[in-house]
């Protein structure tokens, strides 16, 4: 047991008794205890919890009624509401909330047997790519502690990348599990919207918003997918589609799309190209698709995001839950400075921006035209899957950047130039590790049609199997500190 | 976006902005303003605006009750109750 092993060789490990999940999530919470203060990726943890839900899941197996997950350390986003334990959304808005109940994706793994170990940071409300709106400060990225992790999912991220648990939850809503993972250089999956429940996941844009997860590789990110998905009927908009099909990859066509690929930095186009050789070299047909619309995806976004911010938002009045000001002198008051100083700027800069692209006499020339671009955008995506499988793309323009490096709120929005289309058109899209840029990872984008994500992860699996840029670590923190020694020298 | 339309826009969300955060919030509104104009010129015509991605109607459930309202345990989490009911500043005089 090394710390990098994958969920089905840790289920191994568990099952022929060669370690027990207490052990495991000990050993997990020591890299913690030694990881966090540098990288910061865990807003709150929860030993106490954590080591009872292990036991928990050490009797289960003794009693041979071990589910997929049972004894597999998990980090929570902290945006998924956990009963019991804080669920902040890295806001001082939230700071002190303990939700009454769990969100149906805590609730789905916990019953499969994973065992919670904290809540990982994020960008405060799940809004930002580089996680420094996080009222907690930045987690850092585990390749170096001086760059993003990525956003809003970057303590998930960067806390699977440090091999502190092996794997995590995320949320999407144009970016922010596929960014991180890219940063980060793990994989990571939004799932087609509405695969995974959003009940109990702290709103942002409610028509964008997937609950995904984040593992070393698409095999064990597809386990974490079969656990979480599925129809909810406390989310309407959840689906009742079949589960997701995992029926071989076979020969595909993979479209690149030129509009991706032609603004594309030189570097970082050559560490793409290889990626796309090498699933031609696997037997698949390479064909370049046109996304037309493509430049019109970032405005759009940040429109209907948010627009439905302003409103999901306006639900933290500091009457109900949540900050309160301190003698406020009436309820306006109440409202307002409560709202002041609970939200962080980029929080306000959202629900400004919300509110203006909805008020009288803008609605039309901006919220409307954005769900009309919308729709074009969904329909390029359409029409080139008549011709293609899959679509390759890049994750984003350039490798991790210094935090404090981005400061134009404009500049951050385009980091998800590349990530945002697929989530307008609400598709399955997977960032799988694919090279390293002057030290750091770079993510391939795997897009597939609604519901296809078992296409998605089969052809991420068959990459995975031709290349190891999934195994590279930046070992910050050597994967075989931390633990029992007599754990760690088990396997 | 001038002074004017931010003051009102953050009344109608009801956010307090500081003197001293005013200048730079009109600064990045602007900007953002720019980038969300850059879409205003795609020709939608012949496009309906698409409210959800997978083009769904939204589902409706039976009309049947499915909850209890566990008051205590929802107003453990308030700011400040009293016998029940949340309070705030006085509303009516």
């Amino acid at each position: 047991m090394n710390g990098d092993e994958s969920i089905a060789a840790l289920r191994r490990g568990l099952l022929d008794r060669r370690y027990s999940a207490v052990e495991l999530t000990e050993r997990s919470l020591s890299r913690i205890d030694t990881a966090n203060e540098t990288l910061n990726c865990f807003i709150t943890i929860d030993p106490d919890g954590a080591l009872a839900a292990a036991a928990a899941a050490d009797s289960r197996i003794a009693r041979g009624e071990a589910g997929p997950l049972t004894g597999i350390p998990l980090a929570h986003k902290d945006v998924f509401c956990t009963r019991g334990i804080r669920t902040t959304c890295a806001s001082r808005m939230l700071a002190n909330f303990i939700a009454p109940y769990d969100a149906t994706a805590v609730s789905r793994l916990a019953h499969a047997g994973a065992v919670c170990l904290g809540k990982t940071n994020m960008d405060e409300f799940a809004m930002g790519s580089s996680n420094e709106t996080s009222w907690f400060g930045p987690a850092r990225n585990p390749w170096d502690p001086g760059r993003a992790p990525g956003g809003s999912s970057g303590g998930s991220a960067a806390a699977v990348c440090a091999g502190l648990v092996p794997c995590a939850t995320g949320t999407d809503t144009g970016g922010s599990i596929r960014q991180p993972a890219a940063f980060c250089g793990v994989t990571g999956l939004k799932p087609t919207y509405g695969r995974v429940s959003r009940y109990g996941m702290v709103a942002f844009a409610s028509s964008l918003d997937q609950g995904g997860a984040f593992a070393r590789d698409a095999e064990d990110v597809a386990a974490l997918l079969q656990v979480m998905e599925g129809h909810d009927p406390l989310d309407s908009t959840s689906t009742t589609a079949e589960p997701t099909a995992f029926d071989g990859s076979g020969s595909m066509t993979i479209g690149l799309p030129g509009e991706y690929w032609d603004d594309l930095d030189a570097d970082m186009g050559a560490v793409l190209d290889d990626a796309t050789r090498e699933l031609e070299a696997a037997g698949h047909t390479l064909k370049t698709v046109s996304l037309p619309h493509t430049t019109a995806a970032v405005p759009a976004y940040y429109v209907i995001a948010s627009a439905e911010a302003s409103a999901n938002l306006s639900r933290y009045d500091g009457v109900r839950f949540g900050y309160r000001a301190e003698s406020p002198d009436s309820i306006d008051d109440l409202y307002r400075r409560s709202r002041a100083e609970g939200f962080g700027a980029e929080v306000k800069r959202r629900i400004l921006t919300g509110t203006y692209a909805l008020s009288i006499g803008y609605y039309d020339a901006y919220y409307l035209q954005a769900q009309r671009v919308r729709r074009l955008i969904r329909q390029d995506f359409l029409d080139a899957f008549d011709d293609v499988d899959v679509i390759a793309a890049p994750v984003t323009p350039g490798v991790a950047f210094p935090l404090g490096a981005v400061t134009d709120p404009v500049a951050m929005y385009r980091q998800d130039v590349f990530t945002i289309p697929a989530s307008l058109a609400g598709l399955p899209a997977m960032s799988l590790p694919c090279g390293l840029l002057d030290g750091l990872p770079a993510g391939l984008q795997l897009i597939g049609p609604h519901f296809e994500e078992g296409r998605v992860l089969e052809l991420g699996a068959e990459y995975q199997r031709r290349t190891d840029w999934h195994r590279q670590r930046p070992h910050i923190i050597p994967l075989d500190t931390g633990g029992p020694g007599e754990v760690s020298n088990a396997v | 976006m001038d002074r004017e339309t931010l003051a009102r826009l953050a009344r109608l969300a009801q956010l307090e902005l500081t003197p001293e955060e005013v200048g730079p919030a009109l600064d990045d509104l602007n900007r953002i303003v720019a980038l969300i104009d850059e879409m205003r010129a795609v020709d939608t015509r012949d496009a309906a605006p698409l409210a959800h991605p997978l083009d769904a109607d939204q589902p409706l459930r039976d009309d049947i009750v499915t909850e209890s309202v566990d008051r205590e345990t929802y107003q453990d989490i308030a700011p400040a109750t009293r016998e029940g009911l949340y309070l705030v500043p006085r509303v009516v005089e």
